[in-house]
Parts: structure tokens; sequence; C-alpha cells
């Protein structure tokens, strides 16, 4: 089997426009959660989110790529060029061949349905414009980038809800761990804060009004946020011969579902997927130092959360460090484990742990290191990125310190 | 403006080029607007004319409307607004 390490990290999200700036907000423990700014807030009941502010797409775009790209392929291009040019890969004829794409989105393009239906039910217009379709699916997001850089492997998106990224990341490992592609590039995106988008969150009633809180005894939901991560995964030989610089090794992971609620997280199928991925990548749990947890904010999550890393690492719980990094970038639902690994990448490479910002008060249900307000420094070895979806779909990935 | 003239507009800037670079003479060949082009241009004549073009691009040549240049489609819009007003 090949080992697999990642050569290239892109994002744009409500912390900042890049890796650097992202990573510095982290460090600092700063919010990116404010007032949301859209048409038709004033009739939501939640107008908090981590939205991309001071973002002119003008400036990235042409007008005929903006005609076919939604705000979720925006964010996904403007992070894989960023991922791309760090790598410093060239697509050779040969590469361009094996190389693929798969990233990880939730909602497609949510603002281009709310805005054609908007035309369509309130404006009563018969007619929208000819790009609706390929600009809402799915999967545009991995075409263009795939046409981006003429990338003619395997690619397509992959749609777990809150686990997607990492369920898209899970994949491109195995396909350059199996040997099938030398590089991929993969992450995910995610862009529902418009109207209809939040709306329809609205309705779940899981939504926090005033902020995001993991782990704190006086949490009240989760935030949204949008964005994109998009990595380089390579083999590591390849990476190697061109003396790429490595920012981590993805050494394993694991997905599994709990097959029992379609809201409801499950401490049995969390448990089962962190220690699969411990299991995958060859791991005792003392050599897991960081844990980038799911940690939403809500009541159910933080406390399942917990519950099923304490099963799993024991005695060991007590000494690792895990910081839910969506308390300052919101919860990016289909992008989310792409920008959250970046934490990871931070404590491996940076030795630093991104805090848990918002921690008020204790709750003796997660009672963990939760690294509260504060980023620390400490050397970790080991660190793992959880990621538990709707619908009790789970996928956990492994990370080693490159070198 | 007349209608050749708004219809030139349109394709010239579907096409990014200057309207003085489109004539009635041009194909949407020449002028190097591919097929998802063409629907977006007639998405903006239906716009600016408030007509409905009978189009589909699975027989871009089927019905009784043309678009072998730029002047039969002004032509065929003229007789649509025509028809339709």
């Amino acid at each position: 089997m090949k080992r697999v390490v990642i050569t290239g990290a892109g994002t744009i999200n409500a912390l900042g426009k890049d890796v650097d700036t992202t990573l510095e907000a982290m460090r600092e423990g700063r919010c990116g959660i404010g007032e949301l700014e859209f048409r038709d807030v004033d009739r939501l009941a939640i107008r908090i989110g981590g939205q991309v502010k001071d973002y002119d797409p003008d400036t990235a775009f042409s007008r005929q790529q903006l005609a076919l790209y939604d705000r979720f392929t925006q964010f996904t291009l403007i992070a894989a060029r960023q991922a791309v040019a760090q790598s410093g890969l060239e697509f050779t004829e040969a590469l361009s061949l094996r190389a693929g794409v798969i990233l990880g989105n939730s909602g497609g393009g949510m603002t281009t349905l709310d805005e054609n239906y908007r035309s369509v039910y309130e404006d009563g217009k018969n007619r929208v414009h000819p790009f609706v379709v390929p600009k809402l699916m799915n999967n545009a997001a991995a075409s263009h980038v795939s046409m981006a850089w003429g990338l003619r492997g395997p690619s397509f998106t992959v749609s777990t809800a809150c686990a997607s990224s990492n369920h898209a990341m899970a994949q491109a490992f195995q396909m350059v761990h199996g040997g099938l592609c030398p590089v991929m590039l993969t992450g995910g995106s995610e862009s529902m804060l418009c109207f209809g988008g939040v709306k329809a969150w609205e309705g779940l009633r899981v939504m926090s009004k005033d902020g995001c809180r993991p782990f704190s005894a006086n949490r009240n939901g989760m935030v949204q946020g949008e964005g994109a991560g998009v990595f380089v995964f390579e083999e590591y030989e390849h990476a190697r011969a061109r003396g790429a610089d490595m920012l981590a090794e993805v050494v394993g992971y694991a997905m599994s579902s709990d097959a029992s609620d379609i809201v409801m997280p499950s401490k049995e199928g969390a448990a089962r997927t962190i220690s699969g991925a411990l299991r995958d990548a060859r791991l005792n749990p003392e050599d897991v130092g960081y844990i980038n947890a799911h940690g939403t904010g809500t009541a159910a999550n933080d406390k399942t959360e917990c519950a099923a890393v304490a099963d799993v690492f024991g005695r060991h719980a007590d000494k690792l460090m895990i910081s839910s990094t969506k308390s300052m970038h919101g919860h990016l639902i289909g992008g989310t484990g792409a920008v959250e690994l970046l934490a990871c990448i931070m404590a491996l490479r940076d030795k630093i742990i991104a805090p848990t910002i918002n921690y008020d008060e204790p709750d003796p249900e997660c009672a963990l290191d939760v690294v509260p307000n504060e980023a620390r420094e400490a050397h970790v070895e080991v660190a793992l990125s959880n990621a538990f979806a709707f619908g009790g779909l789970n996928a956990v990935l492994a990370l080693r310190r490159a070198g | 403006m007349s209608i050749p003239e708004r219809v030139i507009t349109i394709i010239a800037e579907q096409a990014m080029l200057e309207p003085s670079d489109v004539t009635l003479d041009s194909t949407l060949e020449d002028l190097g607007v591919d097929s998802l082009g063409l629907v977006e241009a007639i998405f903006a004549i239906e716009e600016a004319f408030d007509i409905t073009v009978p189009f589909n691009a699975n027989e871009p040549s089927a019905g009784d409307f043309d678009i072998s240049t730029v002047g039969a489609i002004a032509t065929g819009i003229q007789r649509l607004v025509a028809e339709q007003s």
C-alpha cells in the first residue's frame, strides 16, 4: 500500500481567504461569526452565521465563469487554486490522466436555487437563466476543478451532510493509498447562507440565535458557516521524488453508519468510527494528541461525542486535547471537515492547538480538555478529525506529523 | 435601436466582441459562440424582447427558427416580436 501525504492546502471561510489568515485567526481564537447579510434576512429568526464577507467574485472570476459558478463553486475554485499552487505540482499529460477530484458538499447551489425560486414563485417570472441546472448541481464544483487543471481521473462529489468532506477525503486517501491515483484534489465546500437555506435550518430548531459555544454548559445550538477547503493528497514517493513540502501524512480513516436515527447522534456509532480509524492507521489510543471534534455546539452532539471519546481512549481521554473550531468558523456542513483539517495540520506542523472559543461554563457531560478559549502550544504526533453527520453517517480521519 | 442592432449587441456580448465586429452575415461559429453560448444568447433575447423563442438545443435546426446567421436570427426575432406583441 502507498503512503499518502498532503502537499497543498487552500481555503476561504469566515476566518480568512487563505490558509495563513485562517490559521492566524485560529491561533488568536478569533470569531468569524457575525450578522448575516443577504436579502430578506429580517424575515429570519436566526440572523448570525460564519459568512464570507468583503468578498468580490469579480476579482477572482470572469463574467462568463460567474454565469456558471454558484458561490460554493467559486469558493472551491479559490481554495483549489491555493492548494495546487502550494503543492507546486505540474499536471503533465501522464499525471493529469491519473489525477482526480473528490469533494464533499451537501446543499449544492443553494443560492442559485433560492434566487431562481424567488424569481418564478415570488416575482412571477416564467423564464430562468439557462445555466440554473449546471450551476446548482452538487458536482459542479468537482467538475469545474477537474476542468481547471484538466484532471481526467476519477472525480465525483460525496454528499453525506456534515460528514461530506471527511467521506470525500477518506475516498481520495483510498485512491492514492491503493495505487489507483498518484494525486487527488480533495476536501469540500458549502454555501447555504441565503434566505431559503437558513430558513430551512431554522425549521429544525437546532440553530443558536446568539453564538456557537461547543462543550460549554450554556451552549444552545449550532451556527452555520460557509466556504471551502481543498487539499492535494499525493503519493509519498511521488512527493518525495519532486522534493515537495509535506504538510502532514494521512495515515488512516474509518467510515460507519449508526443505522438508528435520521438526526440524533449515537455514541456507539461515533466510538466505533474513532476506534476504526485508529485500527486502520495501526495506532494505539495513546498515540493521539489532538482531536478536532465534530463539536457542533448542540446539546446532543457534544455530550455524545465526549462520551464516545471517553469510551475509546479510556484514561488517555483526559490527556489528549479536543477542540471544536466551529466555534470560530461556524458549521460549514458539507465543507466543514475540510476547513477543520487545517486545524489538524496546524497542530502537527506548527505545534499549535486551535482553541474552542466561547467556552463559558464547564459541562460535566463534556469533561475533556477542550482547549478552552486560547490556543495552546503542544507537540502532537497524531491528530484525528471527527465528523458525525445527520443521518448517522460517520467518518474519522487520522493524520500524522510529516517527516 | 432597431431589432437587428439589439440582436447584434446581445450576440456580441455573448461572443465577447464589440458590436462593430458582428455583422448580419456572421455565423455563430465565426463568432466562437458554442451551444451553451447560443442557449444563453437566446435567453438574453427572450428577456430583452419579452418573447418566447421556439428553440430546442437537441435539434437546433428543427422548426422554422433559423440560426444559420446573425441576420437570420434577427429576422426570426422580428417575426416573433410581431407575432407575440
